[in-house]
């Protein structure tokens, strides 16, 4: 089965890793800005950073036939920084009318502070400025619940913002429902301690059902599994979910979610002409 | 959406490895007890004390509820704490 991995780190992953992906089935994947493990001590670093993920990547991608989508931001961590943070905000629109880059992501909040308070309203801000879509982490742990709770708040503080163009991620049992409730799109990632496995996700589509909901390997430098998608789509059959289910998880969805970036074009593989 | 697989039929699946779930935690707790030293106030073992509970006493929703148990609450006014109105 054909699928999208919506939110993976491949700087992070070997070529391999991608081989690995594509013989699996992977056709397109999203790549969300994150923090590299350490902060970054100028705009500058943040430049390269956006040009590896609009260009190294976007090919690296190509070689094995997925189609790779990016969002620009600088994280929840390094937000704490808020000089920081604004010179990388200005900077940001110098990529975005790269084909490959989708909207404004992944912001969100860490430890839940004023500063990373801040930073998101200012992101928030950025993406209405240019009608983009955005992607938005939630905290780990402890953090998530009250996490996910304050952004809720400010979105939908937001008059202006359109509530399908926001895709909250790492959603968990105590966080899927107010999310959905609330018009957004909710994301599950299927990572080994400290958010969602392909069991529990399975779970909640059959308590939620799959419309505005999306599954992802969040795939990077820590502990994760790049094909945890296909652990979740085998999970679904193991239940004896139709296809029909599956599909919808792991493509369409994507797919719905990501056309309403004007960046977003994509050719399905079955409708490619024969070589 | 209901899952299509009966209760018996989860059972007969899962029971192999929710066995081996409860002796991970039945294993980890006998090692905190061997191991050197004592555990002053450690409000860590309250909270696994309580999720246990929540398996044993809850009827729905265990998983949702666990997670409550180990989040940090949410505070309504967190914008006005933040000056941020």
């Amino acid at each position: 089965m054909y699928y999208f991995d919506p939110h993976i780190h491949m700087v992070s992953r070997t070529t391999d890793d991608y081989e690995t992906l594509a013989r699996m089935g992977c056709i397109g994947m999203s790549e969300p800005a994150f923090w590299a493990g350490f902060d970054r001590g100028s705009v500058d670093s943040f430049r390269d950073y956006f040009s590896q993920l609009t260009d190294f990547e976007r090919n690296r991608a190509g070689q094995y036939g997925i189609t790779h989508f990016t969002w620009l931001c600088i994280n929840a961590k390094e937000a704490e920084n808020v000089e920081l943070s604004r010179e990388v905000i200005k900077m940001i629109p110098e990529f975005l009318d790269i084909s490959n880059v989708l909207g404004i992501g992944e912001i969100g909040l860490n430890k839940n502070s004023r500063n990373e308070c801040i930073i998101f309203e200012e992101h928030i801000e950025l993406a209405l400025k240019h009608d983009l879509p955005i992607l938005i982490h939630t905290p780990h742990l402890e953090d998530k619940y009250q996490g996910t709770r304050m952004i809720l708040d400010m979105l939908c503080n937001e008059s202006k913002l359109a509530r399908d163009h926001v895709l909250v991620d790492h959603v968990e049992e105590h966080t899927i429902q107010p999310v959905l409730e609330k018009g957004f799109w909710a994301g599950m990632t299927l990572y080994p301690v400290s958010k969602c496995t392909p069991a529990r996700a399975c779970d909640m589509v059959e308590q939620f059902g799959p419309e505005k909901l999306l599954v992802n390997s969040a795939g990077d430098w820590g502990p994760s599994k790049p094909t945890a998608v296909p652990d979740f789509i085998m999970e679904m059959r193991r239940r004896g979910h139709p296809e029909s289910l599956i599909r919808k998880m792991v493509y369409e969805n994507p797919i719905e979610f990501f056309s309403q970036s004007r960046n977003f074009k994509f050719t399905p593989p079955d409708v490619l002409p024969a070589v | 959406m209901p899952i299509p697989m009966t209760a018996q039929e989860v059972l007969d699946r899962e029971f192999f490895e929710m066995r081996a779930k409860i002796l991970q935690l039945g294993a980890s707790f006998d090692r905190m007890e061997r191991a050197k030293g004592e555990l002053n106030q450690e409000d860590r073992i309250e909270l696994l004390n309580q999720g246990l509970h929540i398996l044993l006493d809850q009827k729905a929703n265990r998983a949702e509820q666990i997670q409550l148990l180990f989040s940090r609450e949410y505070e309504e006014n967190w914008k006005s704490t933040f000056n941020m109105e």
